[in-house]
């Protein structure tokens, strides 16, 4: 038993996930999608037929091209101030994608290293660190963000912002939970004996291998975080008009929701569909990272 | 090897450990896992600990290793005292490494087994990248692994393998003293024996001295020059090799012998004829 | 005719990279009252093969075979149904992990009763009482506080015994031991090698221990099949194989056992097909 023999051919731990990954259809599906709006928020400027907050006056509430009454200029139709929603929507994807993607790097920057330093420290500080989690975790979420929102002030940076401390605890749980399984494995006493220091054990030895489920929870804080930035919008705390942000348009379709369903549906289905998406990849790469779902 | 007057490499004297358990609502307790233990081993020699499970050899393991300090008593690497709570030299972290018993959870999954080699050098030498990435190449090919592996992660290793690499890890700085905790025990057979070999070649090529715990008797008796033989956190017997397996003195050492398995011809022949007497009167 | 009868049997794992073959070709025929030994290193498929007569290889493995017959009656041939009355009753079989194998839910003196309730007619308080009975049989001590007592409550030693215990309710004429002692120190090893040898003894059951070490073969087996990825390498009566092995696998691994070479370095076991073709 030379054990040279058998050593298997290497694939980068990669190109081995993308394997896995490739395997669920609803995870490609899903990030077909999402980077396909990824795409569309970058070209909106020069994909959108119309400027955004052009608001025409002759084509108040046009329903979309393909009704009776509808307008081929106006694919999605207009809203009740004569703007076109599919422009709107192109440009809003810019405003709720990158609120997904602040929120979630606040959210797992500063929920990571206070899970780290809980798991990694113990005792006391851990102890303190996990009683505020939970108090913030007691909360309603929206509710914690509703009242955050309006210490701070009205804003879509604001909103985003207390949208990351709502998702933040989260982010230290799981961070915590993961550090404690891993501190006292042998490989992490080994590093500790070839001398290395606290923050290198912290972040060069341990984290990296908690970074599986870590990853999965930020996709799926990633369309958590759309959801609330439109409920903020909705409430008329996140972004204030005439941004095109989602949930602002929504809230601002609010009264013509029985006359015109246009105006309602379209950037509806456009949060519908991304946080479907990005659902779809969250759970495909859950199956991906878990190793107890792959075979040996 | 060594010169008469030098000190041991390692010595502990009335070392001790205890461990807090319980606490609110119940009583707190304190556990002795280790009852005052002392020892030594001199240049180039293997001291082997033996004992069951609970009986302190691992709480030794950390402690010799100066990854716990212990709670009463003293640990002296090369005759010079290590007070852990003062803080370690990098000269004297150098000088004592471990290898572990699963070769599974010893390596980071994270890590390249390049890196995994070149960790302690990064850590405690000053050396460039490209002499560190020298050194552990020669490394690796001394171990009997290819150059070509320092790109794989631990797991497209198998066990052997793995403890090839962990070795490699612990040789890295040049340790004086190499605690082995149960380095074989997790190993297939036949790669058992290449590991074991492995161990003696290295141990003879760099002057190493081991602390070598395990709980198989007949894989100490081929590696020990002294046998330290403890249960329930005490030294029960602890001599030469040649005299504790030729004559253990403590009942339980005596017991641990009796309880090996051994091959030998005349009980199998015998225990064969009982039975085949037994069928014969039934 | 033998208690247990295995011609030709062939166990397979579809994997990415093909077809997998954990055990080929492998005759076994196990007699009343015997103690056989399954020699192998790890992939030597030892365990697989009496997985594969208790029928609990998963569905992704395909078992085929020429026979496979326990008391004369085709196992390949039964029903699900059949099978499961079959296993726990006449053919039972113990593992490696004392404390996992037990449900940690429940007390030891519950599972032992459910074994009983399953496979037999007896009254509640017969099966207590049965339950009582063999737990002293198996040499634990207080065996009215262990009947309620949880596996989480007892040591690895005494958790093997409850499984024996279990293993042994309904007095099995085949009891297959998978590494019965594998994960418990020496001392505690000897007692329950000693136990499963008296009970083997007394109630004339067939035992069946996979083991790898060479040690338990020579103090227990009266006959040894050596197999080496998958294939039989040497079969042989345990004196025979310790006197004067035959294959040249079975040379190399006692060869390589340290105890064989006090000092010096150790013959290594090259890796070779050993007349394995695949």
């Amino acid at each position: 038993m030379t054990e040279s023999a058998a050593s298997p051919p290497p694939v980068s731990p990669l190109l081995e996930n993308w394997r896995y990954f490739a395997r669920s259809r609803g995870a490609v599906l899903g990030l077909t999608i999402f980077l396909a709006m990824v795409l569309m928020a970058l070209l909106a400027p020069l994909i959108a037929p119309h400027e955004p907050n052009l608001q025409y006056r002759d084509a108040l509430l046009t329903p979309p091209a393909w009704t009776e009454k509808g307008r081929a200029t106006f694919l999605l139709g207009t809203d009740a101030v004569g703007r076109d929603i599919l422009s709107r929507i192109l440009h809003g994807a810019r405003y709720s994608l990158g609120i997904g993607l602040v929120v979630v790097s606040i959210a797992l920057t500063s929920g990571v290293v206070i899970g780290l330093a809980a798991g990694y420290v113990g005792g006391k500080l851990d102890a303190l660190i996990m009683r505020l989690m939970d108090i913030l975790l007691a909360f309603p979420s929206l509710l914690l963000a509703l009242v955050l929102v309006a210490i701070l002030g009205p804003g879509l940076f604001n909103a985003m912002l207390a949208i990351a401390v709502v998702l933040q605890p989260h982010f230290a749980r799981l961070t915590r939970a993961a550090v404690l399984a891993e501190k006292n494995r042998e490989y992490v006493v080994a590093a500790r004996v070839a001398g290395a220091g606290h923050l290198r054990l912290m972040f060069r030895t341990i984290l990296p291998n908690c970074l599986g489920p870590l990853i999965v929870q930020a996709t799926l804080s990633f369309s958590h975080a759309i959801l609330d930035a439109a409920a903020l919008g909705f409430l008329g705390m996140g972004a204030q008009p005439p941004t095109p942000e989602w949930g602002a348009m929504l809230a601002e379709a609010r009264e013509f929701i029985t006359s015109a369903w246009w105006v309602v549906t379209m950037p509806g289905l456009a949060i519908l569909i991304t946080v479907i998406s990005i659902n779809l990849i969250g759970d495909g790469l859950r199956d991906t990272l878990d190793p107890k779902l792959k075979r040996s | 090897m060594s010169a008469p007057m030098s000190p041991p490499v390692l010595e502990t004297r009335a070392v001790t450990r205890d461990y807090e358990t319980g606490g609110f609502p119940r009583p707190r307790k304190t556990i002795r896992a280790l009852k005052g233990v002392d020892l030594q081993v001199r240049r180039g020699r293997t001291l082997a600990v033996v004992g069951e499970s609970g009986c302190g050899k691992s709480t030794l393991a950390r402690i010799i290793t100066l990854i716990d300090a212990p709670s009463s008593g003293e640990v002296l690497i090369d005759g010079q005292p290590v007070d852990l709570r003062a803080g370690l030299s990098r000269e004297m972290r150098r000088k004592v490494r471990i290898v572990f018993q699963n070769p599974y959870g010893s390596l980071n999954p994270r890590q390249k087994i390049g890196d995994v080699l070149e960790e302690p050098l990064l850590l405690s030498t000053s050396l460039s990248a490209p002499e560190r990435r020298e050194k552990a190449l020669a490394m690796l090919a001394r171990v009997g692994l290819k150059p070509e592996h320092a790109n794989r992660y631990p797991h497209m290793f198998s066990g052997g393998q793995r403890q090839r690499v962990a070795i490699a890890r612990a040789l890295m700085v040049n340790p004086d003293l190499l605690v082995l905790d149960e380095p074989v025990s997790a190993l297939d057979l036949s790669v058992q024996a290449q590991i074991l070999n492995l161990l003696q070649d290295l141990q003879e090529e760099f002057g190493l001295t081991y602390v070598f715990i395990s709980h198989d008797l007949s894989v100490v008796r081929h590696v020990a020059d002294e046998v330290m033989v403890m249960r329930l956190g005490e030294v029960v017997e602890y001599r030469s090799r040649d005299e504790i397996f030729a004559a253990p003195e403590h009942p339980y050492t005596r017991t641990l012998f009796a309880a090996t398995p051994k091959i030998d011809l005349e009980r199998i022949r015998a225990r064969l004829a009982a039975k085949a007497s037994r069928a014969r009167g039934a | 005719m033998a208690l247990l009868e295995i011609r030709n049997l062939s166990v397979s794992f579809e994997t990415t990279a093909g077809r997998f073959f954990a055990v080929q070709g492998l005759d076994v025929s196990v007699d009343e009252g015997e103690v056989l030994a399954v020699v192998g290193e790890s992939g030597s498929g030892k365990s697989v093969a009496m997985l594969a007569v208790m029928g609990l290889l998963p569905d992704t493995a395909t078992v085929s075979a020429d026979a496979m017959r326990f008391e004369g009656r085709d196992l390949l041939g039964m029903t699900p149904r059949q099978r499961r009355a079959l296993s726990g009753r006449d053919m039972a079989m113990i593992f490696q992990e004392p404390v996992a194998s037990l449900n940690p839910c429940f007390t030891v003196g519950f599972q032992i009763v459910e074994t009983l309730k399953r496979h037999t007619k007896l009254s509640g308080s017969a099966r207590r009482a049965r339950a009582l009975e063999l737990l002293t049989a198996v040499g634990i001590p207080e065996p009215e506080r262990r009947y309620a007592s949880y596996p989480h409550q007892m040591s690895g030693g005494q958790c093997q015994r409850a499984m024996i215990a279990i293993a042994m309710a309904c007095s099995p004429k085949l009891l297959i031991a998978d590494e019965p002692t594998t994960a418990l120190d020496v001392t505690i090893q000897k007692q329950i090698l000693d136990l499963l040898l008296n009970l083997q003894t007394e109630s004339g059951m067939a035992l069946v221990l996979i083991t790898h070490d060479m040690g338990v073969v020579a103090e227990t087996a009266d006959r040894v099949i050596v197999q080496y990825q998958g294939r039989k390498m040497e079969e042989a009566d345990a004196l025979t194989l310790f006197e004067a092995p035959r294959h040249p696998y079975t040379r190399a691994l006692l060869s390589a056992l340290p105890e064989n070479a006090v000092g010096g370095r150790l013959p290594t076991v090259a890796v070779g097909d050993w007349g394995v073709r695949t």
